[in-house]
């Protein structure tokens, strides 16, 4: 058992640096062909971060998390949600215009604008599997339209209830009330900004979704339709509520994604705040291969590589943007390398089986083995 | 064709090198060949040589050919063929040699290594070791294609066939250059058809032929690309014996015109009555090859099995007055066409009974099940499971109350491959104990059973751990088979239990079903084998176009009137109802 197990470790391991072998290749060759300081590159991409720079990354990391996540949920069932990025900025949007309007005192403000975010979030999703169950029309047409909508319609409701911030072109719902802000907690030693507090609510939601998953019959119901809908079918599942149910769980998660920068820094909904962080969970889940720790790990090189890129253009002369290249390179590397590694598995496990038993056969002949 | 000319020269240098193979009889084992399979990967390789070829290519590398002594009249030669192929029986040191003209039949249990012996030949997939020559000359297939052009065609046992073409079209589809797509290719369909007896109009709809006729379709496929060897994988698995009698005279006439076929059954009567020569295969080697005038079909059964052969049997009758699953009128009516696909069901079985049902595939039964099994809502028509009416529930809730189920297709309906064998067993009890306690997975509960399965049942596998799809076909389903008995199930509905496994699981899942009918189970027996019918069941229906058509007591029926009443050829089955 004990070498079963640390063969599987090895191949879990094997992928991901084996991808981020290939990007760190690939991108030195890009730079050398551009005529770029390849070295200079590199020694400000690795270089060791400063207390305050761990403090964004592990902001950045938070937020990235808490996306992946929520792309995840749908990934272990085969259910593409494309739309984590429109539901997460419909989200955000209800949050903030509830959290504005101060109705409640400091942390029951905070904790009633989560439950109408991811209310929100699942309401958004929900279109996207009536849509599938009923319509039969592609999670993954109809959560790419939706994302276009949200943006429509999220900038249509801001200038309906916006404030203008004085002294400045940007625009913005209420701030929320001091009292609701969260000033954020002091764990990286020497480094004058703080940590999201928020990131108590992304560990929690990583203990809730391996929880879920793993160990409970909706989470094996979820993951036999992932594997397998036919056999999910033929085992009793109605696959139709799954998907439904696990579609809005998604989007609900994904409802969440933006309470950190809310309550942690921006402080309200507005033309600035940071957008694109569903896509970049879709990517951070295929990294960190749905695993609620391998997720955690992807979140952090991918927020690593964000920081570090800041300095590119100073102390190299790069653009900055070479971290997308070398991100993107990640993750056709890490896809190509798990299907690899996987098919390398179910082989090697076909192997040893047909091994183990040819070698108990010998050692007991029996009449008639049953090989096939 | 010169692109086969570096292929046949290279070949030719190589067989001069193989030992004559003349002279051998029964033990078709020669040492192995030195040339290893690949020596040619490169050099073989055309970007472009697709289907359509076969004739040019066999007359043009024809001159090519060495002087092998053997091989003027040997179609095919194989030796040493050996192939590791995880999980699943490898071919170990396959050898025999089939003469041209002949109809050679590969018998083998299912699992032998039959189909992989056969995915070789055909270019489906490459041996590790050995060597494969046609026509005395050696070559190296690396696709279908290779094997056409080489003369070599496959019928497969599912048909591949486009319903809504017509017979002409579905013959041009990918051969188009050949002669065509029109009235070129209409005539030389009519000349094979008239040349071989096929009796194939060009320009009917495929939808509107029966089994035989597309099977004749299939066959004239492969000649119409100039296939000069003909493999038939299981031909006659898909037919009722008044079409295997058919199929049997259109292969005699193909012989008689100079083709050579390859033939791949375990129906041994059927391969004594058409063969001119026998090879048996067991747990992927050949055996022996026979004359079958030689054996009879007993011997040739030990043979393939190495031991006594089961046979299926029930005892005496347990079949009990007390209903237990009843099904009244279930009508289904299908999307788009006129005729509904199970129209007016109504069966009744008690415990301690084995109702048998007998139909050629694709007659409604794969959609009774899942009526039965809540997986497809019926147009109308109930279902009582005892007295309560069931037609309402879903699938959970009748595996709940004690329907166990061996689906159809059981890598697709039964198991997550990808799973470990104790993930496996949760799955379709999601909601039962051991597997869970409360709204929790009891993974504990699961893995302890599991161990129990794996030795009440006999599944072979080094753990519980290990995941579903890499054991065996037979193993996988005694796991199922074990996993649905352990709920303590009132009807067990069974569909093909026994199909691709091998002997010794056929056997031990044969008396499970037999222990558990004693103790007061209702079987719905679903086969294509009509013997396992026969000897389990206690009643066998016949199932034509969605109808019962008729009743029949398997101590008294045998398997041609069962194959009469089956394409709806007999008028005197009795109505059920």
């Amino acid at each position: 058992m004990s070498t079963f197990s640390a063969r599987k470790l090895l191949l879990a391991v094997a992928a991901p640096v084996l991808a981020l072998v290939v990007a760190f290749i690939v991108t030195s060759g890009i730079l050398l062909v551009l005529g770029d300081p390849v070295v200079e590159v590199w020694q400000t991409l690795l270089s060791w971060p400063k207390p305050r720079q761990l403090v964004q990354i592990v902001n950045g990391a938070t937020v990235y998390y808490i996306s992946a996540v929520a792309v995840a949920v749908g990934f272990r069932m085969n259910l593409f949600n494309i739309g984590v990025d429109g539901q997460y900025r419909i989200a955000v949007f209800a949050g903030a215009a509830f959290a504005g309007q101060a109705w409640f005192p400091g942390p029951l403000n905070v904790l009633l604008t989560i439950v109408v975010a991811m209310v929100a979030g699942g309401l958004w999703a929900s279109i996207a599997a009536y849509l599938k169950v009923r319509r039969g029309i592609s999670e993954v047409i109809s959560t790419i339209m939706l994302n276009a909508i949200a943006t429509g319609v999220v900038q249509w409701l801001l200038l309906k209830i916006a404030v203008k911030q004085p002294g400045s072109n940007t625009i913005s719902t209420k701030p929320i009330p001091e009292s609701s802000q969260l000033s954020g907690l002091s764990l990286i030693p020497g480094a004058t900004n703080k940590v999201y507090t928020l990131i108590l609510l992304a560990v929690l939601v990583g203990v809730l979704y391996w929880f879920v998953i793993n160990k409970t019959r909706f989470g094996f119901d979820l993951r036999a339709t992932g594997r397998s809908e036919s056999a999910a079918v033929a085992s009793g599942v109605k696959v139709p509520r799954m998907v439904v149910t696990t579609m809005i769980a998604s989007g609900a998660l994904a409802g969440l994604v933006g309470m950190p920068l809310l309550f942690g820094q921006d402080h309200s909904y507005g033309t600035t705040f940071q957008a694109g962080l569903g896509f970049a969970g879709i990517g951070i889940a295929l990294l960190g291969r749905n695993h609620p720790l391998g997720i955690a790990a992807a979140a952090l090189l991918w927020s690593f590589l964000d920081v570090q890129s800041n300095a590119l253009q100073i102390r190299a002369g790069v653009a900055s943007e070479v971290v997308f290249i070398i991100q993107g390179v990640i993750l056709f590397a890490v896809v190509i390398a798990y299907e690899l590694i996987r098919r390398a598995d179910v082989r090697l496990e076909q192997q040893r089986v047909a091994r183990e038993l040819a070698a108990t056969r010998s050692d007991a002949p029996t009449p008639e083995g049953a090989t096939a | 064709m010169g692109r086969h000319g570096p292929c046949g020269a290279v070949a030719s240098s190589r067989a001069v090198s193989v030992p004559s193979t003349a002279g051998r009889s029964d033990r078709c084992r020669v040492g192995l060949v030195t040339s290893g399979p690949g020596a040619l990967t490169t050099a073989a390789r055309s970007p472009n040589s697709g289907p359509g070829r076969g004739v040019v290519a066999i007359t043009a590398s024809a001159p090519e050919r060495p002087a092998t002594p053997a091989g003027a009249d040997h179609a095919v030669e194989l030796e040493g063929i050996t192939k590791r192929f995880p999980g699943v029986v490898a071919n170990k040191d396959i050898g025999f040699t089939v003469r041209k003209g002949t109809v050679h039949a590969i018998v083998g249990e299912n699992g032998a290594g039959k189909s992989t012996l056969m995915k070789i030949l055909y270019g489906v997939q490459r041996p590790d070791e050995g060597t494969i020559r046609i026509d005395g000359r050696e070559v190296h297939l690396h696709s279908p294609a290779d094997a056409i052009d080489e003369g070599i065609g496959m019928v497969f046992q599912h048909f591949q066939l486009a319903d809504n073409f017509t017979v002409l079209e579905n013959v041009v589809l990918g051969a188009e250059k050949l002669h065509g797509i029109g009235e070129g290719a209409r005539a030389e369909i009519r000349r094979i058809s008239d040349d071989y007896g096929l009796d194939i109009d060009p320009d009917a709809l495929v939808e509107d032929l029966g089994v035989g006729a597309r099977q004749r379709i299939e066959i004239l496929k492969v000649l119409y690309r100039g296939a000069k060897i003909i493999i038939l994988d299981e031909p006659t698995a898909v037919l009722v014996p008044q079409e295997v009698d058919e199929l049997f005279d259109n292969l005699r006439e193909l012989k008689s015109e100079g083709l050579t076929v390859l033939f791949i059954s375990h129906k041994l009567d059927e391969v004594l009555s058409v063969a001119d020569t026998i090879t048996v295969i067991r747990r992927g080697t050949t055996v022996k090859t026979v004359e079958p005038s030689s054996v009879n079909a007993r011997q040739l059964a030990e043979l393939m099995v190495g031991a006594e052969l089961p046979t299926p049997g029930t005892e005496e009758s347990t079949v009990t007055d007390r209903v237990v699953l009843r099904t009244e009128g279930i009508v289904l009516g299908a999307a788009g066409a006129s005729r509904n696909v199970l129209d007016g069901i109504s069966l009744t079985i008690h415990a301690g009974e084995v109702l048998g049902i007998a139909g050629v595939e694709g007659n409604g039964q794969a959609e009774l099940v899942e009526v039965i099994m809540g997986m497809r809502e019926p147009t109308s028509g109930l279902v009582f499971l005892g007295d309560t009416d069931i037609s309402e529930w879903r699938t959970r809730e009748i595996r709940e109350a004690g329907v166990a189920y061996i689906p159809e297709d059981r890598q697709r309906h039964a198991l997550l491959l990808e799973a470990p064998l104790w993930e496996n067993r949760i799955l379709g009890h999601q909601t039962e104990e051991p597997n869970v306690r409360g709204l929790i997975i009891n993974a504990a509960g699961a893995k302890a059973d599991t161990e129990r399965i794996v030795k009440e049942y006999d599944v072979r596998t080094p753990s519980i751990n290990v995941k579903a799809g890499s054991l065996s076909g037979g193993n996988q389903q005694k796991l199922i088979v074990g996993r649905e008995m352990s709920h303590r199930p009132k009807v067990l509905v069974a569909a093909h239990p026994t199909r691709g496994v091998d002997v010794g699981a056929q056997a031990s899942i044969w008396d499970i079903i037999r222990q558990a009918r004693r103790e007061g189970l209702a079987v719905l027996l679903i086969s294509a084998d009509l013997e396992e019918l026969i000897g389990l069941s206690d009643t066998i229906q016949v199932i034509l176009r969605g109808r019962l058509t008729g009743t029949f007591d398997p101590d008294t029926v045998t398997a041609e009137d069962l194959g009469a009443a089956m394409t709806g050829a007999a008028g005197g089955a009795e109505e059920t109802r």
